[in-house]
């Protein structure tokens, strides 16, 4: 919402400067987009008069002018033909920077000459492209004054962003009053006296609107004038219209812009002569089609709220955009004026519809003062008649005013006990009454009926919101939060501390974190199980990503894939967010999820290159959960990750049936769908899957009792089949502790060595084991020690078909 | 001592002296003080001399025997010390190698800057709520006192899923800010409620400083006495804290939002001298959030009454904050996973942010 400063000074009586005015407007709550103080550039330049103007002794087309300044005369060489003497002229004096040229003004010589200074073309200040001459200004123009205040040039243009709220505002004089409130001077009356009617007008208005959509107008003031002539509006109403971006038009359609901005109030003319019998607001047949102002034509859907004639002719969008075939041109002659009221909703339905932004829509929309119809009318016919001529008819009136009038408790203490602003009562009083409230004093409340152009108020709280905002939140006491208690309790909960700490371990373990969109490709979801159509974007922003993630691997995957194109293959990178299987609450889990590819570490003198593999995502996915304290020696792998991965190298890792985890290389062809040319392995920790600790009386630790004797370490070299994996025989040794309990506890079973080829039979495999024991009562013998190995050995013969390596 | 004693011990001395490694020092051993040795050969001798001078002779050989041992043990000493040195000035290697590759991770901005906030807000009181990013139009709009048509309601740039809501029901959104879970705490949990809610946010808006995938924090107080008054004093002490500027001014000016009655949006303190933008009590402003009194109807429409409960709610750009804190330009590079981005601006696993051992090192 634009205005210029010398407008707001039409509503507003005040002596305060622009500055004072924008610190206003922003504490009130209008905020300041931007201030262009026109004026202040051109200050320095001043009215000067030519005293003398001769020419140049050594050049034909030069002038030598001597420039009463209002403080001095000063010598100028001037090239413009129209230099003379006698007349007034923009003087700069030599320091000064041209607005036009952006070059600054030094005195000097001009072939032989003195020139201190500069007499200034419109092109030199910025003002047009004018250069054919210097600016010549009015002969009454007072030297030494600033020329900008002459050619009435400074008048800020202030910008300011109404808040959807506050369609009173969208007028200038809804601003004046805001800030008359704020003491920013004072409201200037308004009145606008009705013109009489001096005949009744031939054109009728009809509301025909179906039950139900009698809102869509429930108001519509009409009134012809004739015998108007429509040439351009005088120079002060183009030049405000221009200051704030609008294209002056022609009288009439000036008229109306004008009063949109100076009280808000949108309005219409009609070519009365192009209209048939009069006016019928209706809503719109489906398929009907309406050429309009803007140059398009539209094809309605039917819910739009149309102004036609008698003939059924659409000559306008109610509330939105006028008709190209009735708008009015320089031969009107008659023109018949619509103020009305339409429906906000429907009004921004039929503008989001067709996609048409106008200063009425922006208005109709946030809801019009239904006080202000007639008003609105009086103020256009005044103006049509005092710039266009012609006579008016009487108004022609279809519908009523909706009821507006309510009323609100506002209780004295609650400025200040939901405000946090300690306003005196009857300051409270003075700024909603400056601002057009009715209040009146019942003792511990105010009763606050809110005036017709504040549709937004609409309880106590508002009524606190303007007296706080006008009193000013700066004035807002500065509070500390009070405390329950000295300490506070955990902010997170133990899954949020979760989240938190695998984010954390992961890094730990040399992963970077990445933080992609929840939304990818379609296509590439589906490669990923996303198949659920409740998942899919109505309105994606892009084809790219236009499907709720069903994991997090395939955005890790082509961010794998974006960095090897820079040359960085080698990537560990992990997500730890969501991802959906369903568009319910339950639907959506928090995932750890991470990515290696390429080499399993840098190149280094000091280590193997190897491809990364299944076993490092599983090592990830082991230690993030034990950083998490998840119970990893009860986890079980097994064979059945998602089709995403390799079906012969990847895993789950599960508590019971639940999968806590999976892990594996890449399926490749999933690699190849996605175009990646190197080795991947992945692995999605199901961050909630992961049992809590149990609840405990307290956070005691068992007893640590320490062995006092030696631990025996013993090594078993056994041959199975191929197929034979590995846990199950870790598993199988385990099995004998009750066995060998009397004697000994199993500290450790671990996997040092796994061969399988050249000097073993064809099928089979040697997995090397050492098995470290604990003696309970005494150290054991030998011939103990071999007992308990035989224990093993069995065990191991019984589950997996093992047999001790020769 | 006997004169040939005294030249056995010399020739002994002489030649341990001269022994230059280990192996020559022990034949040298063995050679007097072996079970054949010169020294040894000595004793035996013993029992043949009279006895009057065994005595005497035999303290001159044991001491002969002592001293030799002595000066064998003090030759092996230097030779050792000496080999030391020798393997030490052999044993050398290059230094300036870099060690074997170590776990090198970090933890991407906004991780770091969402434990931030639950770090300074923990320390206020508030615990950490959530919601799901996949949200029904009733929680994402209705709820928070924005109906169907409002104005507000275009500007959000919701994006839509393609699930059919049941019996016409509209289709879910994409949260389009963090502002439900909002309602589902307030419906969730008696008062009084402190919370703050970081999280996933979606708007279908793409450029240079927009992202359709985003991250919001959202504040919510409700409690009997809590006014505006104490949301200046919540937000002054976060963001003074947060950015690390002890006197960094605030200011609030009147706004609107559809969810919070009295509403306000939040300036702090800035320059823009030279191009740089440095936050500090310097005269200009640079907005950083919105908040407000919770809007009497939101919290009648999670149950509660609002003639006994009322409080205040905030939001702001987690990526905004972040981007202010720590000097970044852009926000596209946020969401892009590109691994040079995310070491430069990373933090190592350890930078755990905390009050007491700093928010930031």
């Amino acid at each position: 919402m634009k205005f210029t400063l010398s407008w707001l000074r039409e509503h507003l009586d005040t002596s305060a400067s622009l500055a004072e005015i924008c610190d206003a407007v922003t504490a009130i709550g209008l905020e300041l987009e931007s201030v262009d103080d026109r004026g202040a550039k051109l200050a320095p330049f001043v009215v000067g008069y030519v005293v003398e103007a001769r020419k140049h002794p050594d050049a034909d087309r030069l002038r030598v002018c001597i420039v009463d300044t209002g403080k001095e005369q000063v010598q100028v060489v001037c090239g413009a033909p129209n230099a003379r003497t006698g007349m007034k002229g923009v003087f700069a004096r030599a320091g000064l920077t041209i607005p036009g040229t952006g070059l600054q003004l030094k005195a000097g010589t001009i072939r032989g000459q003195a020139s201190n200074g500069m007499l200034c073309s419109a092109r030199e200040m910025g003002l047009s492209d004018e250069h054919d001459g210097i600016i010549d200004l009015p002969a009454d123009a007072p030297v030494g004054e600033p020329f900008a205040k002459v050619l009435g040039l400074d008048d800020a243009v202030i910008d300011v962003a109404i808040t959807p709220n506050r369609q009173d505002c969208l007028g200038v004089r809804g601003i004046a009053r805001d800030l008359a409130a704020k003491g920013i001077g004072t409201l200037r009356p308004r009145r606008v006296e009705p013109v009489p009617g001096r005949f009744a007008s031939p054109l009728s208005v009809r509301l025909d609107l179906p039950e139900g959509a009698a809102n869509a107008c429930p108001y519509f003031v009409g009134r012809l004038v004739r015998g108007v002539s429509n040439g351009p509006s005088p120079r002060w109403l183009q030049d405000r219209l221009v200051a704030i971006g609008l294209r002056p038009i022609s009288a009439l359609v000036d008229i109306t812009n004008y009063l949109t901005f100076d009280v808000g109030r949108p309005l219409h003319v009609f070519d009365a002569a192009k209209v048939s019998g009069g006016i019928v607001v209706r809503l719109a047949r489906a398929g009907e089609t309406i050429a309009t102002l803007n140059g398009k034509t539209y094809a309605l859907a039917g819910s739009e709220t149309v102004i036609s004639d008698e003939s059924g002719a659409a000559e306008g969008l109610g509330g939105v955009i006028g008709g190209e075939e009735s708008g009015c041109t320089e031969a009107t002659t008659d023109v018949f004026v619509e103020a009305a009221l339409f429906d906000p909703i429907r009004t921004a339905q039929t503008g989001r519809t067709h996609q048409i932004i106008s200063d009425a829509r922006y208005r109709f929309e946030r809801g019009l003062d239904p006080e202000a119809v007639v008003e609105g009318m009086e103020a256009a016919t005044r103006m049509i008649l005092e710039l266009c001529g012609g006579e008016a008819s009487e108004l022609v009136v279809a519908g009523k005013v909706p009821e507006w009038r309510r009323s609100f408790r506002l209780r004295k203490d609650r400025a200040a006990t939901l405000g946090g602003v300690d306003v005196p009562p009857a300051e409270q009083q003075r700024i909603l009454e400056t601002l057009g409230f009715a209040v009146a004093d019942r003792g511990e409340a105010f009763e606050v009926a809110p005036p017709s152009w504040r549709s937004d108020i609409h309880g106590e709280a508002d009524l606190v919101e303007e007296v706080g905002r006008i009193w000013g939140f700066d004035r807002i006491e500065v509070v500390a939060m009070p405390r329950a208690s000295a300490l506070p309790a955990p902010a997170l909960t133990p899954a949020q501390r979760r989240v938190r700490d695998a984010r954390r371990a992961l890094a730990g373990l040399g992963l970077v974190e990445a933080v992609t969109f929840s939304f990818m490709q379609k296509s590439v979801a589906a490669l990923f199980g996303g198949t659920n159509p409740a998942l899919e974007l109505l309105n994606p922003i892009s084809s790219d990503l236009d499907f709720m993630r069903p994991t997090i691997v395939p955005n890790l995957l082509l961010a794998a894939r974006r960095n090897a194109d820079r040359g960085l293959g080698d990537c560990a990178l992990c997500e730890v967010g969501p991802q959906f299987a369903d568009d319910t609450p339950s639907g959506q889990s928090m995932m750890a999820t991470g990515l290696r590819s390429g080499s399993a570490s840098p190149r280094s003198w000091g280590a193997r290159q190897r491809d990364v593999d299944a076993l490092d995502a599983k090592g990830d996915a082991l230690a993030l959960l034990q950083a998490l304290g998840a119970p990893v020696e009860n986890l079980q792998a097994t064979r059945d990750a998602p089709a995403w991965y390799h079906p012969g190298r990847s895993g789950c890792l599960r508590l019971g049936a639940k999968v806590i985890a999976t892990f594996g290389e890449l399926n490749p062809r999933i690699l190849a769908a996605l175009d990646i040319r190197m080795p991947a392995v992945a692995f999605e920790v199901a961050l909630d899957a992961v049992p809590q600790p149990k609840a405990k009386a307290g956070r005691a630790r068992p007893l640590l009792r320490l062995a006092t004797l030696q631990p025996v370490e013993r090594d078993f070299a056994f041959l199975v089949e191929s197929g034979v994996e590995a846990e199950k025989l870790v598993r199988a040794i385990r099995g004998t502790a009750k066995e060998i309990a009397a004697q000994a506890s199993i500290l450790s079973v671990s996997v040092f060595d796994v061969y399988e080829g050249k000097g073993l039979p064809e099928g089979r495999k040697s997995i090397a084991v050492a098995v470290r024991l604990q003696p309970v009562e005494r150290t054991l013998t030998d011939a103990e020690i071999d007992a308990i190995g035989q224990r093993i050995v069995a065990a191991a013969a019984k589950a997996t078909g093992a047999t001790l390596r020769a | 001592m006997t004169d040939d004693i005294a030249a056995l011990v010399a020739d002994a001395r002489t030649r341990i002296a001269a022994a230059h490694d280990g192996a020559a020092l022990e034949a040298l051993r063995v050679e007097w003080l072996g079970k054949k040795g010169r020294i040894t050969e000595l004793m035996k001798t013993l029992g043949a001399i009279q006895a009057d001078q065994r005595k005497a002779r035999g303290a001159a050989l044991n001491a002969a025997k002592d001293e030799v041992a002595a000066l064998v043990e003090a030759r092996g000493a230097t030779l050792a010390e000496a080999e030391l040195d020798a393997r030490l000035a052999r044993e050398r290697i290059d230094v300036t190698l870099p060690p074997r590759p170590l776990p090198d991770g970090r933890v991407h901005p906004i991780s770091q800057t969402i434990d931030e906030l639950t770090a300074i807000f923990g320390e206020m009181g508030f615990s950490v709520a959530e919601g799901p990013d996949i949200e029904d139009d009733w929680h994402n709009f209705t709820a928070l006192n924005i109906p169907p048509e409002h104005p507000s309601r275009q500007m959000m740039d919701t994006f839509y899923l393609r699930s059919a809501g049941e019996d016409g029901a509209p289709p879910k959104v994409l949260r389009t800010h963090t502002s439900p879970v909002q309602i589902r705490t307030m419906k969730g949990v008696k008062p009084p409620i402190r919370v703050i809610i970081p999280g996933r946010t979606y708007r279908s808006d793409h450029d240079a400083t927009h992202s359709p995938n985003f991250h919001q924090v959202e504040g919510l107080v409700i409690d009997k006495a809590i006014h505006m008054g104490h949301l200046k004093g919540c937000l002054q002490e976060f963001c003074r804290a947060y950015f690390e500027v002890g006197d960094l001014p605030l200011r609030f000016r009147p706004s609107h939002f559809p969810f919070t009655e009295p509403s306000a949006e939040v300036d702090i303190g800035c320059s823009r001298a030279g191009g740089e933008l440095r936050l500090g009590n310097h005269g200009d402003w640079l907005e950083i959030l919105g908040c407000g009194m919770v809007h009497p109807r939101v919290i009648a429409n999670c149950g509660l009454d609002p003639d006994e409960w009322q409080g205040f709610a905030f939001g702001m750009g987690i990526e905004r904050i972040t981007m202010l804190k720590y000097g970044i330009p852009d926000l596209r590079p946020f969401y892009e996973a590109d691994l040079r981005w995310l070491r430069h601006y990373g933090f190592m696993p350890l930078d755990v942010p905390s009050m007491t051992g700093g928010l930031a090192r």
